[in-house]
């Protein structure tokens, strides 16, 4: 991973996202990061100075939204996003316990990528599923009603 | 190729019966909700009914619908047949083949799919406790409708409040009769709408904006996804009579990216609706302009404050300021702004279309109209649920949430997420509005209604709202940064026992003092939750700091699980399933828990199987025995 990380990126995508967006105003910004995250999985570092340099954007002001908002991330994503929900109604419904449970299993805390880089484990303030609580997502898939026994097969469809 | 523009009010109407002709074309309509049920395998349905219903040559007269929220989560998937009005839950695609025979062909309801009630059958969906409580107005469409289809829409009279007001009445008039209907802010505070359009108007200036509050962000709350995944059109329809009453040319709708699907329809229906004329210049002939343009949020909860948002917008760390300047003088860019929830633009047609008197014949003296609540946590039928305001907690939960699961008592309903509080059994009867619910200690909030049974621990409710509005602060302003974060550790305290009596007072100190300090409704009603289980649940707080005792069996450091000598075959199905191997015990043989290795996750307890129920828990102090995991003597 770690000579991945040391090499160069390739800066096209950043290039044609900055001229997509036509007349730069600080209203871009925001959906200028969110799209170099589609397009990058994070916001690599030289990324973000390179779109400095092609929008006159400031990369301090950058980085002061990039650390603000939670879906932004600055460090790469594993290969797989797990959402725990910890809203009101799965943590009523046992919720914590789920969290516990992953993050026993995964060996990481909240927030943190698996040292194999296989998965992000993430919790979120509610899915809006709530009729489904205990509910996690895997990347897109919705998992509901879970027990604690029921995670260490789930994660196995995800390699 | 002729346009689809509409150009006029006439022209609208007789697009509207065009589409009804076309709906008239099926005898029959499976309707499928493709939104929550998703989540479920609704696609896999949907899918099965199309080429089924090919194979069986009923394509031309039979149509799938791909809908909304229909509203009974707890079935999901869920699928209704129009016209017979049949509600089918737990669908799967095998099911799909006898409800063409049985219902399609034949008219008559497959019994393994219908709900049942005390024992009773109710293939039909008004026949259903859950709908049959309920007052449907502004999610009439939600659920009847193909939200990715404008004509849909249109054909339910979708639109005709829009062309009403741009081409019969003045903006001053729709002022008037939003104010007249007395139509309260949705999203929590219940602030008169009206009011804060005027505001926008008079303000000075040409240009100005409107901007929808969609990023519902309170956990446990689901009523504004549902809204604009399933019935989309009517919140553009809500935000363009309102850019015409203010004089807004411009409008955002700030949706949150949690929820993908809403903002793909809403998407759709914004290029529909210009493609129609009903959005962009001249709208239906009125010479009125006025575009909509989506922005996802970022992923942070205090963005749902109006300062907040705007900030978000502007491309800044989404941080409230103080107000004044309140967003109507000084908003987005500088530019007078009005901002408004979801929930509340969609009541807008309602108004213009029925008038403000019909409109506000429904509801209390505390709110007009009807209420969405998001009903979810421990009850039979969780789900998307409008009421009129003023109905009851009672008639919420027992009569459309039918109760309690697994016969459990109900304890409390918590309402208005992190803003609002803890509602208990003695307030069942209390109509519910905007005031009421303050009285109380409560806010009405934008509509998460979480129901508590005995199992629920009301500190660790409390805590855990805490947490969740300390780790959203955005860190501005002291009272909030600070104050949420020392009440947290107190509340730490108490649920893992190392507090003492007075630390109730500090406690409650604390939350006076983040209340009437911070700078914006995050902070301000921050102490809500705290404060309404101190006010009602009392008795649990001493329980947990005397007893060192969690009478809901909830937090952890209060527990200890233990295995009954007398009761243990040795089976060994507890040890397989502690995660950390505290159990130990030969096969056949009594097991022992560890204590000083066991993490208190219960797993144990679920896997006891039920005729031996060996595995059992304690909180508060041990007897003797226990504490020498010496054998329990038969009771």
């Amino acid at each position: 991973m770690q000579s991945d990380r040391n090499a160069p990126l390739d800066k096209t995508a950043a290039l044609e996202i900055c001229r997509s967006m036509g007349q730069i105003t600080s209203d871009s910004l925001i959906p200028i990061l969110q799209q170099i995250q589609d397009s990058y999985g994070y916001l690599p570092a030289e990324i973000l100075f390179e779109v400095s340099r092609q929008t006159g954007l400031h990369v301090n002001h950058m980085f002061g939204v990039a650390t603000f908002y939670e879906q932004f991330h600055l460090e790469p994503r594993g290969r797989h996003t797990i959402k725990c929900c910890r809203g009101t109604a799965c943590h009523v419904r046992g919720g914590r316990e789920i969290a516990n449970t992953l993050k026993r299993q995964l060996g990481v805390e909240e927030g943190c990528t698996t040292a194999d880089m296989r998965f992000t484990f993430e919790t979120v303030a509610c899915l809006g599923t709530c009729f489904l609580a205990p509910v996690m997502m895997v990347n897109n898939d919705y998992y509901g009603n879970v027990a604690s026994s029921r995670i260490k097969s789930i994660l196995e469809k995800y390699k | 190729m002729t346009t689809k523009k509409i150009r006029s009010h006439q022209h609208l109407k007789e697009a509207a019966r065009r589409a009804q002709k076309v709906r008239q074309k099926y005898r029959c309509r499976a309707l499928i909700c493709m939104t929550g049920c998703r989540a479920l395998g609704a696609a896999d349905i949907a899918a099965a009914f199309k080429e089924k219903l090919v194979a069986a040559k009923l394509n031309k007269e039979v149509a799938v619908v791909e809908t909304g929220c229909i509203g009974l989560c707890a079935r999901a998937p869920v699928v209704l047949i129009e016209p017979y009005e049949y509600l089918y839950g737990g669908v799967k695609p095998g099911d799909v083949d006898e409800i063409i025979e049985t219902t399609i062909r034949n008219g008559k309801p497959v019994e393994s799919l219908v709900g049942v009630e005390d024992g009773n059958a109710l293939p039909k969906i008004d026949q259903v406790g859950f709908y049959k409580a309920q007052h449907k107005a502004v999610l009439e469409n939600c659920g009847r409708i193909d939200p990715k289809r404008i004509e849909d829409a249109i054909a339910r009279g979708c639109y005709e409040a829009e062309a009403k007001a741009l081409c019969t009445m003045a903006p001053e008039e729709v002022i008037e009769e939003v104010t007249k209907a007395d139509l309260r802010g949705r999203g929590g505070a219940g602030f008169p709408t009206g009011l804060k359009w005027s505001f926008c108007r008079k303000s000075p200036g040409d240009e100005k904006y409107l901007i929808c509050n969609a990023d519902e962000g309170d956990p446990g709350a689901f009523m504004d996804r549902a809204l604009k995944e399933g019935d989309p059109h009517r919140v553009i329809e809500g935000m363009t009579i309102a850019a015409y009453a203010i004089g807004a040319a411009n409008g955002f709708v700030y949706v949150r990216a949690e929820y993908p699907i809403a903002v793909e329809h809403i998407g759709i229906a914004l290029d529909q609706a210009r493609e129609y004329g009903l959005l962009g210049k001249n709208i239906l002939g009125s010479g009125f302009d006025f575009d909509i343009e989506v922005r996802i949020g970022a992923g942070a909860f205090v963005c749902g404050e109006e300062t907040a948002l705007i900030a978000s917008l502007e491309g800044k760390r989404g941080m409230p300021r103080p107000r004044p300047p309140f967003p109507a003088q000084k908003g987005y860019h500088g530019k007078p702004t009005n901002i408004n929830n979801v929930e509340t633009f969609a009541n807008v047609p309602l108004i213009i279309n029925k008038g403000a008197k019909l409109y506000s014949s429904v509801g209390t003296d505390g709110g007009k109209g009807t209420k969405i609540f998001a009903l979810a946590g421990k009850v039979n039928n969780t789900g998307l649920v409008e009421v009129p305001m003023g109905a009851t907690l009672r008639q919420i939960v027992f009569d459309v949430g039918g109760g309690i699961p697994d016969g459990g008592k109900f304890k409390a309903a918590q309402m208005g997420g992190p803003s609002g509080g803890c509602v208990p059994g003695q307030f069942l009867d209390l109509g519910i509005d905007y005031d009421s619910v303050k009285d109380i200690g409560a806010i009405m909030g934008s509509g998460g209604l979480i129901v508590m049974d005995e199992s629920t621990c009301m500190v660790d409710v409390a805590r855990y709202f805490l947490q969740f509005v300390q780790s959203e602060s955005c860190g501005k302003c002291t009272p909030c940064r600070v104050g949420a974060k020392e009440m947290l550790h107190i509340l730490d305290a108490i649920c893992e026992g190392r507090a003492a009596i007075e630390d109730l007072n500090r406690l409650e100190r604390l939350a006076d003092h983040v209340g009437k300090a911070s700078l914006c409704g995050l902070g301000q009603t921050a102490p809500n939750p705290v404060m309404t289980t101190l006010r009602y649940f009392k008795n649990e707080y001493q329980d947990h700091i005397e007893r060192n005792q969690c009478p809901a069996f909830v937090c952890s450091t209060m527990l200890s699980f233990h295995i009954d000598p007398d009761r243990c075959t040795g089976c060994g199905a507890c040890a397989r399933a502690c995660p950390v191997e505290a159990i130990a015990g030969e096969k056949k043989k009594t097991h022992v828990i560890d204590g000083g290795i066991c993490i208190r996750c219960g797993a144990c307890l679920g896997a006891c199987p039920p005729q031996f129920a060996a595995v059992y828990r304690r909180s508060g102090k041990l007897t003797k025995r226990e504490k020498q995991k010496k054998p329990r003597s038969k009771s």
